[in-house]
Parts: structure tokens; C-alpha cells; sequence
């Protein structure tokens, strides 16, 4: 059977949700693997919700917040930055692929960058194949 | 006569751990006739000569309390684990190993086979050409020998049995253990099941002395040995990385007060599950930067992200392990 990735996107609510909403009235066809979770500002996205969603089976964890200087709540998309990229280093040294976790900008108008964004995050994580953590995780003594 | 209220039976035991729980328990001082009038111990390995087949032998819940000390490395561990969780009322995991892990967590970065090459092996000061490792049986002409079987992953206690209180600490605080023992022996109510007691519930920032500015923000991170620490300010505010803000309080902060920045033996605080994503994030709101690259510099200084922010937690973060 074909793998078919399963990508957890964190996006926040005033650019990158209403971006990847624009993708989706302006008909614009993308790949239907990302499983989307509207938050209110990239600074939410607490490193917290991103080993869960690797540790409960995502393959491929994608942040998204307003572009540097657009956020909403002024400085919320730094911190997201800070923390992913703490985060990069933290997988790593557990041994997950940092192709795993992608932080990308996108504006409230880039309905179509996101769906590029989509289509070239799944055929990155597609490429690398199923995430073992929660296999082993749950398997090994 | 007088009537005298049947003493307290308490045990003590270790498994994966260095033994300092232990001693800690000895650290009551005198305060141990005050222990020992209240209750008999009957069980514990580092002082007391009793064996496991006087545990074996002992009624199911025969021990009031024990204070179970060491992670879960092997199967001896395991086996002990569950056979006190038999005979104990209340079983307490007792300090750092058993509560979250701890120092010999840290193993979790490897597998058991990559520790046995290492160890028996590739070590420097290994001299084994015929490479030979110890084997869970072996044939003797008296019978055969067994070992416990090492396990690939360290777990904490209550990954194995039923825990009633977690005593946190590396180890606990000899003055907490007394509290927590003369709330047992005069009866005074317990809290919920599965309680960390003997500790506090917010961080030790909150009990911390050293000064914080507010917003003090830092554009490169120190090991504590790099820099002329003030001895007043807050350490993260220095730069050099502190635990504080997300190891539970209770210990005093000790390390802080001997001017050495807090390692998080503690483990969480009450509402945090992960002390390593609650760390990532306390110093992503510090760091003074809004370029990629210079981040990118700043972060490189932060040397070992998942042994400083998992120190004494590994086995009990949400990614346990690393990755085979």
C-alpha cells in the first residue's frame, strides 16, 4: 500500500488559517494530507503540541504564523521562530528527521503559496517515510 | 500496662539508582530514633540485612509504607517493583529516579545493545578481545547462573506499578521526608492518590530570591563556567540556563542558593507535563532577536538541549527515547 504521510499544520488565525482559506475558495487543488488546527497566533503553538503530534503518530508537523513584522499580537511569530527552531535541535538529538517540522510564512493573501507549501511539505515527508516514534514508543521494552 | 499503638512497618529499597536516596534517609540524623520509635523497618538493602525471600514471605499489604527509590532498568528492578507494590499500603517513589526517571534515564538515548558495545567493548579502558558479555543464564557444573535481563528503555515507577505518592528530588529533602513521614505516623489526612508530596506546586522562580528584571532579555547563553556569575541577578537573565522555570519548587532552591543555577531534579510543576517544552519555551521568550541567523548563532549555544532540558525526566517526557 502507498504511504500516505500524516501532516498535523498549526496555523494561526489571522494570516495563515485565512490564507489556506483563500486557497480553498479560490478551488485551488492541493495535496489532502494536512490535517489543519486553527490557533490563535503562532505564539500559541506551545512545543508541547508538537511532540504530541509526532509521539500520537503525524508524520510531519508544519507551523504557519504571519509573516516577520505582521503579526497581529506584534511579537507572537518570534517566539514561534525561537521556539522551532530550540525545537529542530531538541529532534534531532532524539533522532527525527528536522525535515519533519517546517515553520512557514503565509500571509492572509498567499492562498496559493500555501498550497505549494502543502503539496512540497507532503512530497518531502513522503519521501522520508512513515515517522517510527509512536511505533517505537509503544513497542519497545 | 501500657498499650502501645502497633509501630508503622516501613521499607525502604533501590533499584536503578545511586544509592544518595538512601543516605538522604539517613541525613534525618538524629531525628532517625524519632523514625525508628514510630516504625520498624523492614526492609531495606543499604543498611539491613534482610532478603528478598523475607519479602516474598511477608503477607500481601504487611508494609505500611515504602519509599522506593530508583528507576526501572532491568528485570531484578521490575520484579522488586511489583512484589513491593504487593506487600505495601502505601508505595512512595521516592526522589528523581523513580518519580520521573532520573540521572540513569538519561540511558534512554541509547539502546541496550549500544550501552554493552560501549561498555564491554569499545570503553578505553576495556581490554576484551574475546568480547565477551555477560549472558542473562549460564551453565556452570554446580547449575545454572542467572542475571537480570537489561532492559532497553529506563522507566520510571509508576510506568511499572501502581504509584500512591511521588516524594520528587535528587535526592528529596531529608527535612520534606519528615514531613511527609509524621504526617503518615500521627495520621493526619493524606492527600488525593498520586499526589507529589513534600513539595511545592508552582516553580522555583516563584520562590527564587535572585533579582529579575522585567523583560531582561539575552543575546547569548553561557555555561555556568564561561562567566563571573553576580551572585544576585536571576541566572537566565544572565544568560547561563536555569532550570527555574519549569522545576517544581519545594527543595528550597539549594543549587541557586550555592550559586549554581537549578538542574531540575524537582521535575515539573503541577500543571506542566513536560519540562523540556515548557523550558523551550521560557527561553524562546528571551532571547533578544528577530533575525533567523543570529537566532540560529544564539541557539548553537545551547549546547545539548535534550540532556539540560530533560536532565532528570527523560523516560517520562513525551518522547521518551531517542529515536533507533
Amino acid at each position: 500500500m502507498k504511504f500516505k504521510p500524516q501532516i498535523i499544520a498549526f496555523l494561526c488565525n489571522w494570516c495563515s488559517y485565512t490564507g489556506a482559506d483563500l486557497a480553498g475558495t479560490a478551488r485551488l487543488k492541493y495535496k489532502p494530507n494536512v490535517r489543519a488546527i486553527r490557533v490563535m497566533c503562532s505564539g500559541r503553538i506551545d512545543p508541547t503540541f508538537v511532540l504530541r503530534a509526532f509521539r500520537r503518530g503525524a508524520d510531519g508537523v508544519l507551523l504557519c504564523g504571519c509573516h516577520p513584522g505582521d503579526c497581529h499580537y506584534q511579537e507572537g511569530n518570534y517566539r514561534c521562530m525561537r521556539r522551532y527552531h530550540l525545537l529542530q535541535k531538541y529532534i534531532q538529538q532524539m533522532g527525527i528527521e528536522t525535515e519533519r517540522l517546517k515553520l512557514e510564512w503565509i500571509s492572509a493573501s498567499e492562498g496559493k503559496q500555501y498550497a505549494e507549501l502543502i503539496d512540497s511539505f507532503t512530497e518531502t515527508i513522503t519521501e522520508l517515510g512513515p515517522c517510527k516514534i509512536k511505533e517505537t514508543m509503544e513497542n519497545l521494552t | 500496662m501500657n498499650e502501645q499503638k502497633p509501630k508503622l512497618k516501613l521499607a525502604i529499597y533501590w533499584a536503578a539508582a545511586c544509592g544518595g536516596c538512601c543516605v538522604s534517609v539517613l541525613d534525618v540524623h538524629e531525628k532517625l530514633f524519632d523514625v525508628v520509635a514510630a516504625a520498624d523497618l523492614v526492609f531495606w538493602p543499604i543498611a539491613l540485612d534482610f532478603k528478598y525471600k523475607d519479602v516474598e514471605e511477608m503477607p500481601d499489604g504487611h508494609i505500611d509504607v515504602t519509599l522506593f527509590n530508583g528507576a526501572i532498568r532491568n528485570s531484578e528492578n521490575e520484579y522488586m517493583a511489583k512484589l513491593l507494590r504487593k506487600k505495601t499500603k502505601i508505595l512512595v517513589a521516592y526522589g528523581s529516579c523513580s518519580h520521573l526517571g532520573g540521572i540513569p534515564g538519561l540511558a534512554n538515548f541509547f539502546t541496550g545493545e549500544e550501552i554493552f558495545k560501549r561498555v564491554y567493548e569499545e570503553s578505553e579502558s576495556t581490554i576484551n578481545p574475546e568480547k565477551i558479555r555477560p549472558q542473562h543464564k549460564y551453565e556452570v557444573p554446580e547449575g545454572t547462573l542467572e542475571i537480570p535481563v537489561f532492559f532497553n528503555d529506563v522507566r520510571p515507577l509508576n510506568k511499572v506499578v501502581d504509584v500512591d505518592y511521588y516524594l520528587p528530588g535528587c535526592p528529596p529533602q531529608t527535612e520534606r521526608l519528615l514531613e511527609v513521614f509524621l504526617a503518615i505516623v500521627t495520621g493526619a489526612e493524606l492527600p488525593p492518590k498520586g499526589s507529589v508530596v513534600g513539595a511545592g506546586t508552582k516553580a522555583q522562580c516563584d520562590e527564587c530570591t535572585r533579582k529579575k528584571t522585567e523583560n531582561k532579555l539575552i543575546r547569548k547563553f553561557y555555561r555556568p563556567w564561561e562567566i563571573n556569575d553576580d551572585g544576585e541577578s536571576c541566572f537566565m537573565e544572565q544568560g547561563v540556563l536555569c532550570m527555574g522555570p519549569a522545576t517544581r519548587s519545594g527543595c528550597g532552591y539549594r543549587c541557586i542558593k550555592g550559586n549554581a543555577p537549578c538542574r531540575g531534579c524537582y521535575g515539573p510543576t503541577a500543571d506542566v507535563t513536560d519540562p523540556g517544552t515548557k523550558m523551550m519555551s521560557a527561553i524562546a521568550s528571551i532571547i533578544d532577536t528577530k533575525e533567523p541567523d543570529e537566532l540560529e548563532k544564539i541557539i548553537s549555544d545551547v549546547v545539548d538541549p535534550a540532556g539540560t532540558f530533560y536532565r532528570f525526566s527523560l523516560p517520562s517526557a513525551i518522547i521518551r527515547r531517542k529515536l533507533l
